[in-house]
């Protein structure tokens, strides 16, 4: 136990949270790899003619579906995924007013910069306040934003007539396509620095997103939550 | 902690695992094919028969040399251009053949639409012919049959939801650029359906027919593993 750790366990993840975490986590592995087949069947984002490549092939190591047939097959049975564990994750923590230990908010503005010079550059540890501190808050709202857009942005690739209207925030078929392949960019990102974290922090954190329960919480649980 | 609570929980996660059907290749084809069958059955749900793709200005037309040709065999199929005619038949009161003439002689659309291939490439190009919907009129069509399917001279053939046939912007294109159809974009006669994929506007047409069922071979790429429904 860590010395500012504290005795009683908590209840931090609630079934929605992990439940909404599992199947998209899943369904981001899905879309991306299927995704990135998709991308090679056109990898540019300018006219036909000429055609200008990215990338001369996306290794098919990365990809899923064998063919641009399969990879949609994929993309267009996993989209319902994504959505549904979205759209329970978004309800579910609305309904229960979880969503407030996880929303960046001004007042965690000030808090960014002291987290990232402990995790960067090894300046002192700030003291936790809460289930999240101010950078896994920006963290974890930028990706469920990028999510949403995500979502959006597909929809509009998918159904550009029927969905003009909405088309036209994005720019259209073609904004759209670009603004989806950044937003998969960022949640790219994203992925990385998560796992790192969930590796340092141990054993009763990587538990808690199966379980709920956090054994040890660096911060003392809130009354209603125990 | 209370094994209890923990096992409680866990379980809680299990729908999660069922998601891990997606890994045995017999379940895998069979929920993929669901999951494809139930995103053209909401496709075909929210598709709006008035409602129109966007339509754009002549300034936003990419010139007709940077119009991709798009075939999946050859681009010029033998065809007997003097005697051509389309071959209507199927629920329809006056089957036959139609020559261009009778088709052009239907009220004209011309329109600058977006074109788009599954592949993710795009085209606004301009295009003009007479309305589906209109050539059904002529024939004398079913009003309650609920597909066409069509086939070409180069074997392709393709099949078609009556909502998006009947959508105004469907058209028997006979006119690219305001010229007549050169034989790569499909001469003498294609389909044009702006709220369709590009696979699913077939080109060289030769037979249309007016059916309620769909015929085992219905949609060449669909039929491969594309979407049938194939609507934007």
């Amino acid at each position: 136990m860590a010395p500012s750790a504290t005795p009683f366990p908590v209840y931090e993840h609630p079934w929605v949270v992990r439940f909404a975490h599992w199947t998209n986590a899943s369904a981001i592995t899905v879309l991306t790899l299927s995704g990135l087949r998709i991308f090679g069947a056109f990898p540019s984002f300018g006219p036909k003619i000429p055609q200008h490549d990215l990338i001369e092939a996306v290794p098919d190591a990365i990809t899923l579906g064998g063919w641009l047939g399969g990879a949609l097959q994929w993309h267009f049975t996993f989209m319902w995924v994504f959505a549904g564990g979205g759209l329970l994750y978004v309800v579910g923590q609305l309904a229960s007013g979880h969503y407030r230990t996880v929303v960046f908010t001004k007042r965690d503005v000030m808090g960014v910069w002291p987290v990232a010079r402990h995790y960067f550059f090894f300046g002192p540890k700030p003291a936790a306040t809460g289930t999240y501190n101010p950078l896994q808050k920006l963290a974890y709202t930028t990706v469920i934003l990028l999510g949403g857009l995500l979502l959006l942005t597909g929809m509009v690739m998918y159904k550009p007539a029927q969905l003009s209207s909405l088309g036209l925030l994005f720019g259209g078929y073609h904004g759209a396509r670009v603004v989806h392949f950044l937003a998969m960019c960022g949640i790219l990102a994203f992925i990385p620095g998560h796992l790192v974290m969930v590796a340092l922090h141990g054993w009763d954190n990587f538990v808690s997103i199966f379980t709920g329960w956090k054994r040890h919480p660096e911060y003392a649980p809130l009354e209603k939550e125990q | 902690m209370d094994p209890r609570v923990t096992r409680r929980e866990l379980l809680k996660l299990s729908p999660v695992l069922l998601l891990g059907a997606f890994a045995v290749p017999v379940l895998r084809d069979r929920l993929i094919e669901a999951g494809v069958a139930w995103s053209d059955a909401a496709s075909g749900a929210i598709f709006r028969p008035r409602h129109l793709a966007p339509m754009f200005a002549d300034g936003d037309v990419v010139p007709f040399e940077r119009f991709p040709y798009n075939g999946y065999d050859v681009l010029e199929p033998v065809i007997d251009f003097d005697r051509w005619a389309l071959t209507v038949g199927g629920a329809v009161r006056r089957s036959g053949r139609y020559m261009l003439d009778q088709i052009r002689a239907l009220p004209k659309v011309t329109q600058n639409t977006r074109h788009i291939c599954v592949e993710g490439w795009d085209a606004i190009g301009r295009f003009g012919g007479a309305r589906l919907s209109d050539f059904l009129d002529l024939v004398g069509a079913d009003p309650r049959a609920r597909f066409i399917t069509v086939s070409c001279a180069d074997d392709y053939y393709e099949s078609l939801d009556m909502a998006t046939v009947r959508q105004p912007q469907s058209l028997l294109c006979y006119e690219m650029y305001d010229r007549p159809l050169d034989r790569g974009h499909g001469a003498p006669l294609r389909l044009q359906l702006p709220t369709k994929l590009g696979y699913k506007q077939a080109k060289y047409l030769m037979t249309l027919d007016v059916t309620d069922i769909l015929p085992a071979k219905r949609s060449y790429w669909g039929d491969q593993g594309y979407s049938w429904h194939g609507g934007l």
